[in-house]
């Protein structure tokens, strides 16, 4: 079994974490109810003995006595990282996975990618590689920052740039929140592109998240939960928004958006995690998704949103779900991918369900390929070119980058239009 | 005597875990006490406290799937695998046949030669070895051609006899026409001969026959397995003088493998049928033959929906390229096994026409014909046809013109190239197939 480590990075990129967190420990603690220290809890928690010394991991197999998240929590900010080290999750971290400054990166990129970038560099790759040796096979780093900030954004790729150096071959996988239009930091899109053209050089895949498309899914379930419909009653605790009982008495703001991100991890590494009859491990996801190196932008749906109290699932619902999984009501992300080109496509099934629910449900779907949205620009260039080490340059080249992978996707989907006839075969001379 | 599996990957440590219980099953239930040792000693061994233990190996890049079927065999209490005969890591092979080929496989060929030489020195006698694997993913179909290439250099008078599961045409995995053209052109230079089975085929088995509502891979795993046994356990063959084979997998590769281009097998069985149907059914030997000759002409591999209407072109047509739906598929060479009731009095002339086979090979040479008077798995009267024809011919046309469409576009290739598999590996391994695809639609 191998171990995942989380790096959340920023006031979002921490929230979201935390999220994340919470509902790991309880999908466990649902599951495991022996209170043994299995290999599924292994790949997200190590497991502590306080009476040990030298403060070493036990072994798979035992208790459990202590768990800590393998987790490293950067923020340039002490606000967020206080309330976790106040809140319920504070046994889960220990103090040695935190690194804060106090200061906060004002919203700007530059601010978080080199001076803090450099300014801490020795100290995060330090604890990096703390965190990596606890795992006896490590295969994926995930890394969580928002776009739009200054931290999340700048330091977040920052800390990108120095896994790739540092791990070369373990994956990377960034979950990357997008701002919304109507994003109240002006310098957002500044900030989105620079740090695009880093994930487009270092990280393995990309799962974007827009905030407009969570804000769009709470509505919906908000609208659900308070209809008047007799048969749609949600259960207790279902929706993807719900912190399922969560710890903190009262939910604050992004709660519920960060709860739909944190659910999106939760599924996406289960394979990893529990048995199953057709296993995909987080490295066949990069692999079967990422047919060219820097396309690596994924667009994430989940399908159910809640469940509704009646809880027998006929095939006629269970058809439904494969439908909802490509509308665009579903995605994470403000993109239409059915009226564009589906370069790869992967459904992951968590329950009850058999092969020949999934091959009907295959062959029903229509084949298409996928493209990217644009990120649109604006003024405030002089706060960025303060900075050490910033150029002007840094912004032709990221636009470039942007460009230029907008370009190789356009290039893709403009095939779609006439059909592409087989590709002429190989003869053999007799 | 003894045939040596060697399960690799999620499916072929499934499907093997299957085989071994199948071939359990029947060994204890059957009526006839040679046939039972006899089968025992193929496929399983004796410990010193007189538990059974397979006579298999079980390799795998994770973990989770070799321990499933090692407890699974463990629970059902009559045989198990042994504790040492495993050997995996801890993270997979990311569906990448080149992670398989070309790093897992020769980082870890000592401990892997090691597990194989070690269940060798247990057999009295090596009849050979059964490699089972699938080809879609990247331990099976990477990792299995490599421990394939290692028992072909370790032991190179041994038979090797490769399983494979060919995916569902859908997809399972995206890169898998890639990872199977890369494998079935590897192993054509390795294997003696090559048994397919697909999961489409199977799972409308499963559905059409044996009226399964929800098919998990559990049942299409039993469905192979039940075929894989109809043809492995033990036989009277023409050259066994009287008593049961002791080289089955010889006279197999000897029977259907004539020639180094043709080394495609299909196979096909009847009766298929659900357990509750069987109580209601009788078996006549010549109505069993006469369905599955027609199953072996039209290409079906189910006693239903066989279109009838196919027949031997007459003698003077040429032969043309079949690839066109609902024409006629020509054998190399055709092995039947019949086991059951009033064996000795089954008809099998039709299978010796000689206007089914192509015309270089005469049909004494290009039929053979094995008997078990023993029922098999609970059939009264069971028959195994193992093909070398061009059954394989279109799946194998489809799965390379999709793998070369997307080889096209370069879709995917940096993923193989960064473990050593380059663009020029790719183009051998599609003229090799090419190749093959010319030769069967020449027969």
């Amino acid at each position: 079994m191998t171990q995942s480590v989380i790096v959340q990075v920023g006031q979002c990129g921490n929230q979201v974490g935390c999220r994340f967190w919470d509902l790991a420990l309880r999908e466990h603690a649902h599951v495991n109810k022996k209170g043994q220290y299995d290999e599924a809890l292994s790949s997200f928690f190590r497991n502590v003995d306080p009476r040990r010394s030298d403060g070493g991991s036990c072994c798979v197999g035992g208790r459990i006595q202590h768990l800590k998240a393998r987790a490293v929590l950067i923020d340039m900010e002490e606000g967020v990282v206080n309330g976790i080290l106040q809140g319920a999750l504070r046994e889960v971290f220990d103090s040695a996975q935190f690194l804060t400054d106090v200061s906060g990166s004002g919203n700007n990129w530059a601010v978080g990618n080199l001076t803090y970038g450099s300014a801490y560099k020795e100290l995060i790759v330090d604890k990096l590689r703390k965190a990596a040796e606890h795992c006896d096979c490590l295969q994926c780093f995930f890394l969580i920052h928002s776009m739009g900030g200054g931290t999340g954004s700048g330091l977040g790729t920052r800390v990108l740039s120095l896994l790739e150096e540092e791990f070369p071959d373990v994956c990377r996988i960034v979950t990357a929140m997008y701002p919304s239009a109507e994003d109240d930091v002006i310098t957002s899109p500044y900030n989105s592109v620079l740090a695009m053209r880093e994930l487009t050089e270092h990280a393995d895949c990309v799962l974007p998240v827009e905030n407009q498309s969570l804000v769009n899914i709470v509505n919906k379930i908000s609208l659900m939960s308070h209809g008047t419909k007799p048969g749609s009653v949600l259960r207790k605790d279902s929706a993807v928004t719900s912190g399922q009982g969560s710890l903190s008495p009262t939910e604050k703001p992004f709660d519920a958006m960060n709860n739909i991100v944190a659910n999106l991890l939760l599924n996406i590494t289960s394979s990893a995690r529990f048995e199953g009859s057709l296993n995909m491990d987080l490295n066949e996801i990069a692999m079967n998704l990422v047919p060219f190196p820097r396309l690596h932008y994924l667009v994430p749906s989940l399908t159910p949103l809640y469940t509704l109290a009646d809880v027998n699932i006929p095939t006629r619902r269970l058809d439904q779900m494969f439908s909802d999984a490509f509308s665009k009501d579903h995605q994470l992300i403000q993109a239409d991918p059915k009226h564009s080109l589906y370069l790869a496509c992967a459904l992951m099934v968590r329950g009850n369900v058999q092969v020949s629910d999934l091959r009907r449900n295959i062959e029903r779907q229509l084949r298409s390929f996928n493209i990217f949205l644009l990120l649109s620009f604006q003024a405030h260039l002089h706060h960025y070119l303060h900075v050490d080490g910033m150029d002007q340059s840094i912004f032709s080249e990221s636009l470039s980058s942007l460009n230029a992978l907008i370009d190789e996707y356009h290039h893709l989907d403009a095939t779609k239009a006439r059909l592409l006839p087989d590709a002429p075969r190989l003869s053999i001379a007799r | 005597m003894s045939v040596v599996t060697v399960q690799l990957g999620q499916c072929g440590n499934q499907v093997g875990q299957q085989l071994c219980d199948v071939m359990w099953s029947d060994a204890q239930h059957a009526e006839g006490k040679t046939y039972s040792s006899v089968s025992c000693e193929r496929f399983f061994r004796r410990t010193s406290q007189g538990d059974f233990e397979a006579r298999a190996v079980l390799i795998d890049m994770e973990p989770k799937v070799i321990k499933h079927s090692m407890n699974k065999a463990e629970k059902c209490g009559r045989w198990r695998y042994g504790e040492t005969s495993h050997f995996s890591q801890k993270q997979g092979s990311g569906n990448n046949w080149a992670n398989g080929y070309s790093v897992h496989g020769p980082r870890h060929r000592d401990a892997l030669e090691e597990l194989v030489r070690r269940e060798v020195e247990h057999c009295d006698m090596l009849a050979g070895f059964l490699p089972v694997m699938s080809v879609a993913g990247g331990t099976g179909s990477g990792v299995g051609t490599f421990v394939t290439q290692c028992l072909r250099d370790a032991y190179p008078s041994s038979f090797v006899l490769n399983h494979l599961t060919w995916p569902y045409g859908t997809g399972e995995v995206i890169v898998q026409n890639y990872n199977s053209v890369l494998t079935l052109a590897h192993l054509y230079q390795l294997s003696d001969a090559i048994l397919v089975h697909e999961n489409d085929t199977v799972h409308r088995i499963c559905s059409q026959l044996l009226k399964i509502k929800q098919i998990s891979f559990n049942d299409i795993n039993r469905v192979i397995a039940h075929q894989l046994g109809g043809v492995l356990q033990p036989t009277l063959t023409p050259d066994s003088c009287g008593t049961y084979s002791r080289h089955p997998v010889g006279e197999l590769v000897s029977a259907l493998a004539c020639h180094p281009e043709y080394k495609l097998l299909s196979v096909c069985t009847i009766p298929q049928m659900s357990s509750s149907s069987m109580a209601f059914s009788t078996f006549s030997w010549p109505a069993l033959l006469k369905h599955l000759r027609q199953m072996l002409i039209s290409n079906t591999k189910m006693e239903e929906g066989i279109d009838w209407q196919v027949r031997p072109p007459p003698a003077s047509a040429g032969r043309t390229g079949s690839l066109a739906a609902g024409s006629f598929n020509t054998s190399l060479a055709n092995l039947l096994i019949l086991r059951g009731k009033d064996v000795y009095s089954a008809e099998t002339g039709a299978f010796e026409d000689s206007a089914i086979y192509t015309s270089w090979l005469p049909p004494e040479e290009a039929f053979s014909l094995w008997k078990s008077p023993v029922p098999f798995n609970k059939y009264e009267k069971s028959a195994t046809l193992v093909s070398n024809s061009q059954a394989l011919l279109r799946p194998l046309d489809d799965m390379v013109r999709k793998a070369w469409n997307m080889f096209a576009s370069r879709a995917y290739i940096h993923q193989y190239d960064k473990f050593g598999i380059s663009e020029e590996d790719f183009l051998d391994s599609f003229t090799s197939l090419e190749q093959v695809i010319a030769s069967y639609s020449q027969l």
